[in-house]
């Protein structure tokens, strides 16, 4: 694993500039949606950094993790024009439906639920993200087929 | 090469795809196919029609026939009736108050400047772009103008910045190109996360090599060698279209070394963020760029003198630069003949929430609010009545039906205490809670705070706090009172535009909707508020 980790890193040029770039690919590349202690430690020494200085930026972002997450990750928008289309009767259905809170994990390691910031699909809000995937026009039912379909794929 | 006797014109961006417009696409392929009209119908994938809400949108050309909600099985309709025997299927013609492109490209009360090609060619292919009169201003500059030729004619045409400051675009290039040493940068920040807003997505999705073309005139006015273009780890569409984009100038020539035999070069790169709002502020961003936590930068010094590694940067939004190429090729003259004296040219604006027509629109600087919201927008839907407006997304101001007449432009939403912002127009009808908003605006700022100054980090939370308590039906008037000073606190204190735009949405939600928060005060019961409180 290792190696093919290094493989990955080594496509990019030795610049910090590239750090969130090699990071995005390592975490895509992961099972669990996460970023190991590995990683970091791999791209510390490939880009010549502290591990100190990998894992300050890996904590301040969103889109990273460093505990295992679901295989998918759910990122309900909570910005004012999703919440002005009735986002916030949303997060209550997923949570209801998932039987987690914002930020957990389902027992069955399927799902992640995060809020996110402004998606940019207003004119479908209330929108929400399934990994790359955007959905939006959600209602409660909808939202529960939607995950229904993922459920199924699994 | 084929000339096709007509064209469909699919628009893909977000949106589309989330309707499925990929489905539609193969289905429309094999419809034509079947029908024997391959040769002669074109399908063209498009960037955005502008039209927001309606699922996949397509146009048949040369009648300009639009079509929305198109699923897989309404396609061989629309192959068998409209392009076999030429009757448009009413069933799923766009209604007319929507924008619509008439044959002439001439679409209402718009001006289209920036948005020129979107959801006209296809932007994955460089050659429609080049045909559309691209990559024309930077041959002109290159072959003809020096770099002050270009700097000064942004200068002239008083461009300024898109991204919601509105700082004179040609003064920062002369401050970057006056700066000492040879080693600079451009970068466009196309961190695009204020919420409501999305036309720097469309512009991304819909024509990048605009974008292109304009860093690459940006690079060449102020002698930079590299840039980056920062985009939101999001928007994974733009993200890929841009690099697609970049490499197919690579091939043409027209990034790289030694551009069109000019002895100009230009190196330009993708560079994806990783989810966080304060990145769209500058010297987060450059920070970002470097392999960093995004935390702003104190300044002075300004990213002119020392941006990225230290080295004198252009940082620039992507509507801004996209206005480039066309002030280049048509001259700063024809570019203040739009707009107004002093925020000449044109401005993209989402409009969106409680209207009849959201999506994308390009119109003239200084139109008033009204026109906006009714015109182009077509008002708040039938049995509703208008509340308010936010204009300039969360780190905008929230305006009452009495601003209708104010003036869109960076000097009159200044002196009206709002902003343009980013562009972002959220119209609530008579339904909405402002209180129930205000709440809603400041946990977004809470959660965004990126916690490096105090102010922020301790002010976002005292604000949601105290609204809260606010929409239970606590507190008195001296929590209203310490509202307003906690905002203004954290515009005196804050380091950054994230912590100062706050009091924005704070003191114009409070001084134009008071009564609103003192019915909450007094008890009296508001349904949003009980749902939605948490």
């Amino acid at each position: 694993v290792t190696v093919e980790k290094l493989e990955v890193i080594r496509r990019f040029p030795r610049e910090r500039g590239q750090l969130l770039t090699i990071l995005h690919e390592l975490q895509r590349a992961n099972e669990g949606n996460y970023l190991t202690g590995e990683d970091l430690r791999l791209v510390a020494d490939y880009l010549g950094l502290p591990l100190s200085a990998v894992h300050d930026a890996v904590t301040f972002y969103s889109l990273f993790s460093l505990k295992h997450r679901g295989k998918h990750i759910i990122r309900l928008c909570d910005s004012p024009p999703c919440h002005l289309a009735g986002a916030w009767s949303l997060l209550s259905a997923l949570q209801e439906e998932l039987g987690i809170g914002v930020g957990q994990t389902t027992e069955d390691g399927l799902f992640t639920l995060e809020l996110t910031s402004c998606l940019g699909v207003c004119g479908v809000a209330p929108a929400m993200m399934i990994d790359d995937e955007v959905y939006g026009n959600l209602t409660p039912e909808r939202l529960r087929e939607i995950l229904e379909g993922y459920r199924e794929g699994s | 090469m084929n000339i096709a006797r007509a064209h469909v014109l699919v628009g893909v961006d977000e949106e589309a795809r989330l309707a499925g417009v990929e489905r539609v696409l193969s289905a429309l392929r094999r419809a034509l196919e079947e029908a024997g009209l391959a040769d002669e119908v074109q399908v063209v994938e498009t960037g955005t029609l502008g039209i927001s809400g309606r699922g996949v949108v397509l146009v048949v050309y040369p009648e300009g026939v639009y079509y929305a909600g198109v699923t897989p099985e309404d396609v061989p309709e629309i192959v068998t009736e409209h392009l076999l025997k030429g009757r448009p299927v009413e069933r799923l013609r766009l209604a007319a108050g929507w924008p619509q492109l008439e044959p002439r490209h001439i679409l209402g009360r718009q001006v289209r400047v920036v948005l020129r090609n979107c959801g006209i060619i296809d932007p994955e292919d460089i050659e429609e772009y080049i045909a559309a009169g691209g990559y024309e201003a930077l041959g002109k500059a290159l072959t003809g103008l020096s770099p002050e030729g270009v700097l000064e004619e942004v200068k002239r045409a008083k461009l300024r910045g898109r991204g919601g400051a509105g700082f004179p675009t040609g003064v920062k290039w002369e401050a970057v190109r006056r700066a000492p040493g040879d080693e600079k940068y451009v970068v466009c920040n196309a961190d695009e996360g204020e919420p409501g807003t999305f036309k720097d997505r469309l512009i991304l999705e819909g024509d990048p090599h605009k974008l292109i073309e304009g860093m690459a005139l940006a690079a060449y006015a102020v002698g930079a060698k590299k840039g980056y273009v920062y985009i939101r780890g999001e928007y994974a569409l733009s993200i890929s279209r841009m690099q697609r984009a970049i490499s197919q100038a690579r091939q043409y020539g027209l990034l790289g070394d030694d551009i069109l035999g000019s002895g100009f070069s230009f190196q330009l790169e993708v560079l994806p963020g990783a989810g966080a709002y304060v990145c769209g502020e500058e010297t987060s961003l450059l920070e970002s760029a470097e392999g960093k936590r995004g935390w702003p930068r104190i300044r002075p010094a300004f990213p002119a003198s020392r941006g990225l590694w230290e080295k004198p940067t252009v940082v620039n939004n992507v509507e801004t630069l996209a206005n480039v190429p066309e002030i280049v090729r048509q001259g700063a003259a024809w570019y203040r003949g739009l707009g107004t004296p002093t925020c000449p040219g044109t401005k993209v604006y989402t409009i969106l929430g409680n209207v009849r027509y959201p999506g994308l629109v390009e119109v003239e600087m200084g139109i008033p609010l009204r026109a906006l919201v009714y015109e182009l927008g077509g008002g708040v839907p039938e049995g509703r009545a208008l509340k308010g407006v936010l204009v300039g997304g969360a780190a905008g101001a929230f305006l009452s039906p009495q601003d209708l007449d104010a003036r869109l432009d960076f000097d009159s939403m200044r002196e009206l205490a709002a902003a343009l912002g980013s562009g972002a127009v959220l119209v609530m009808d008579d339904t909405t809670c402002l209180v129930d908003m205000l709440a809603s605006v400041l946990r977004f700022f809470r959660h965004e705070s990126c916690g490096q100054c105090t102010p922020c980090r301790a002010g976002t939370d005292v604000l949601v706090r105290l609204v809260e308590q606010v929409r239970r039906g606590e507190g008195d008037e001296r929590t209203l009172k310490l509202m307003l000073e906690t905002a203004e606190v954290m515009n005196l204190a804050s380091l950054c535009p994230l912590g100062q735009s706050v009091a924005l949405p704070t003191a114009s939600a409070l001084s134009r909707f008071r009564t609103e928060f003192e019915a909450h005060l007094a008890g009296a019961p508001c349904p949003r508020c009980q749902e939605g409180g948490r």
